[in-house]
């Protein structure tokens, strides 16, 4: 019996036999595995674990403290939600990516060194962009193809941080960044910002996760961003740069879910506005700070899956996902509606709903550090939360135009799952104490003041009365936006554009006027060549060669073999020679 | 006892009731904004009675018109056969 077993392990390891079992089976099987994670990550002790040598450097497979063991913990009971809420699927490779994908992601919460960071990096990119191919059709192959190409140049960008890391310092261990930021440290960053989806890196995430499959789209909402906040957590707390790209990023997600149509494109945009809060606090960077980013994780993983669960319950039930198509749907599906709006009020940060414990530590550990303006961006960002995902999503989803949608509700498995979730939602927010001694330093914050609950209760009913009055200007467009995804979709076009056109009318000038100019000409010159050839060059040799034949069948008749012959020549020689001697020497 | 909640917020028999009930809470959390004890205000607005109210409100219509003008005016919204 060993002292450790790593969580990924049991989910790699684990998905091989999945293919392989029949029917109900699989099913036992597929909630085991998590719940033996979830097992090891609990009864999981801090330490070092699998330390080794390899091409020289240090590796260190799992490095357990209380940061990572917060991520483990809440990953794994994702993983189980997700995989009860996927129960019902038959097809073996989305449970296959699936657990590949929480697997790796638990890889790169353990790792301890930048080799093994980088081997489960890639790997959660591509077992996640299974989740998008598996929904079939063109517009998710092609969103599948976009996701993994910016997530593997995000790899690219990451291996040469650590190449460079690996030079600058001679040590591959994972720790955090200190001093003066170099080449290396920006480019780690730059990567770990890419799977956080900071703005302008963001478009990744909203342009792919409403494409993947219903069940896929439920575990990608959880892992990639949060293992980005994890890793970002580990090596740059304290980094200034952060608290302003995290701020910036809470507002943005929440202006672009004003004007979004698809209803899991909405949500997408909440996790890029969700995540804002987290960078943020990593950026703070003091105890207190990066508490709130680590519990607020947490909680988002929890209530984030929910809202994910029940918009995927509409779409699995109706097969639409656009507000505009979408509407009356609380008669037929109720049970739908409430879970979900236990999701909304999380999210919302409510009082005894799990966003108000944690949210809020964030928004006070920016007040602690007299940071005004970021409190002041972060509780507008809070309103704008409760405006889409409270408010304007269930209304025009559930409630609103009655399109009179044939519907029920979702299979129990998936009614279980999004049950399993919000009752997480409501027991951190009324009991938060055991998520606060899981948090990584001592909490010394009480959510629950008079004021605090007031002015919850009063920057969220106040939204409420905006929406309430400016309804008719919230109603859905049947439009899509454009965010930064535009630069390489417009910019592959362009690129085409470019090889189909320019460049291929450069290639036929070039092959036209070789075959209209050149290759004439060098037919002619070759005939000319031939010509001088035949008739000079060869003439010349056989001349030459018909002469020297000549000259030899002369010489040959010279040759009579009578030594009086050669005797008169001989002397004939003599004389000619004795002539021109005198002549020459007179 | 689900179905009946959701009917409620659901139902138009009850929106003269729903807008009572809305408008009664909104009034109480004001009033009870005025009462809470205010000892750790942070910044000059944590102690002004109802400031979160009027910053939610605020924040809300703000962020409804400029997201609109920014998807209208400024080209973000576009035909959802755009990238076709």
């Amino acid at each position: 019996m060993t002292d450790f077993v790593h969580p990924a392990a049991l989910f790699i390891l684990g998905a091989v036999p999945i293919p392989f079992l029949p029917g109900k089976i699989r099913k036992a099987y597929l909630v085991v595995i998590p719940a033996l994670a979830l097992l090891a990550v609990l009864s999981i002790q801090p330490g070092n674990y699998g330390a080794m040598r390899f091409i020289g450097q240090e590796i260190l497979i799992a490095r357990v403290d209380r940061l990572s063991i917060v991520f483990a913990t809440v990953f794994t009971i994702m993983a189980l939600i997700g995989t009860v809420y996927a129960l019902h699927v038959t097809r073996a490779g989305e449970h296959v990516a699936a657990f590949v994908y929480v697997g790796s992601a638990l890889g790169v919460v353990f790792a301890g060194d930048y080799l093994t960071l980088y081997v489960f990096w890639e790997a959660m990119a591509v077992a996640s962009a299974y989740l998008v191919f598996a929904q079939g059709g063109g517009p998710a192959i092609r969103a599948g193809f976009r996701y993994l190409m910016v997530h593997i140049t995000g790899g690219v960008v990451l291996l040469g941080g650590i190449v460079l890391q690996g030079f600058g310092t001679g040590s591959l261990l994972f720790g955090p960044f200190e001093g003066q930021m170099g080449p290396a440290a920006l480019l780690i960053l730059a990567s770990f910002m890419l799977n956080a989806a900071v703005p302008p890196l963001n478009a990744w995430l909203t342009d792919a996760y409403p494409e993947a499959t219903v069940t896929g789209a439920v575990f990608m909402s959880a892992f990639t961003t949060k293992t980005a906040v994890y890793v970002l957590a580990r090596a740059f707390p304290g980094t200034e740069l952060l608290v302003w790209f995290g701020t910036a990023m809470a507002l943005y997600g929440v202006v672009y879910a004003v004007l979004e149509n698809d209803c899991r494109r909405l949500l997408a945009y909440h996790i890029v506005s969700q995540v804002g809060y987290m960078v943020a606090g990593i950026g703070i960077g003091t105890e207190m700070a990066v508490n709130g980013a680590a519990s607020h994780a947490f909680a988002h993983i929890l209530y984030k899956g929910l809202l994910f669960m029940g918009a995927g319950a509409v779409i699995y039930v109706t097969g639409r996902r656009k507000l505009t198509e979408l509407g009356g749907l609380y008669k037929s599906m109720p049970i739908t509606v409430a879970l979900y709006m236990i999701g909304a009020f999380a999210i919302s940060a409510f009082p005894f709903f799990s966003g108000f414990v944690t949210k809020s530590m964030v928004i006070a550990a920016a007040g602690q550090e007299h940071r005004a303006l970021v409190v002041l961006a972060l509780t507008m960002a809070s309103s704008g939360t409760f405006l889409h995902t409270g408010l304007k999503l269930p209304y025009y989803m559930f409630f609103g135009t009655d399109r009179g949608l044939p519907a029920h509700e979702p299979p129990r498995n998936m009614l279980i799952a999004m049950a399993m979730a919000a009752v997480l939602c409501i027991a951190i927010g009324v009991y938060p104490q055991p998520l606060y001694a899981l948090l990584p330093y001592p909490v010394d914050f009480e959510p629950y003041t008079g004021v605090h609950i007031t002015e919850s209760l009063g920057l969220l009913m106040f939204t409420a009365l905006g929406f309430v009055l400016f309804l008719r200007a919230l109603d859905p467009e049947a439009t899509i936006s454009i965010d930064t995804d535009w630069f390489y979709r417009m910019g592959a076009r362009r690129f085409m554009w470019f090889a189909e056109k320019p460049l291929a009318y450069w290639e036929q000038a070039v092959s036209s006027v070789s075959e209209t100019i050149a290759l004439p000409l060098m037919h002619g010159l070759a005939r000319v060549g031939l010509r001088i050839d035949v008739n000079g060059v060869d003439g010349i040799v056989n001349g030459v060669a018909r002469s020297i034949l000549r000259g030899g069948g002369a010489l040959r008749r010279l040759q009579t073999g009578v030594v009086n012959h050669y005797a008169l020549a001989m002397i004939a020689g003599l004389i000619g020679a004795t002539a021109v001697f005198a002549v020459v020497w007179q | 006892m689900i179905k009946r909640v959701v009917d409620f917020f659901g139902d138009q028999a009850f929106a003269v009731r729903r807008r009572q009930l809305f408008y009664v809470s909104l009034a109480i959390i004001v009033i009870a904004d005025f009462l809470v004890s205010r000892e750790h205000a942070e910044y000059l607005w944590d102690r002004i009675p109802g400031w979160s109210a009027l910053y939610g409100f605020g924040s809300c219509v703000l962020l409804i018109f400029v997201s609109k003008f920014l998807g209208h005016k400024c080209g973000l919204m576009r035909r959802e056969d755009y990238y076709d």
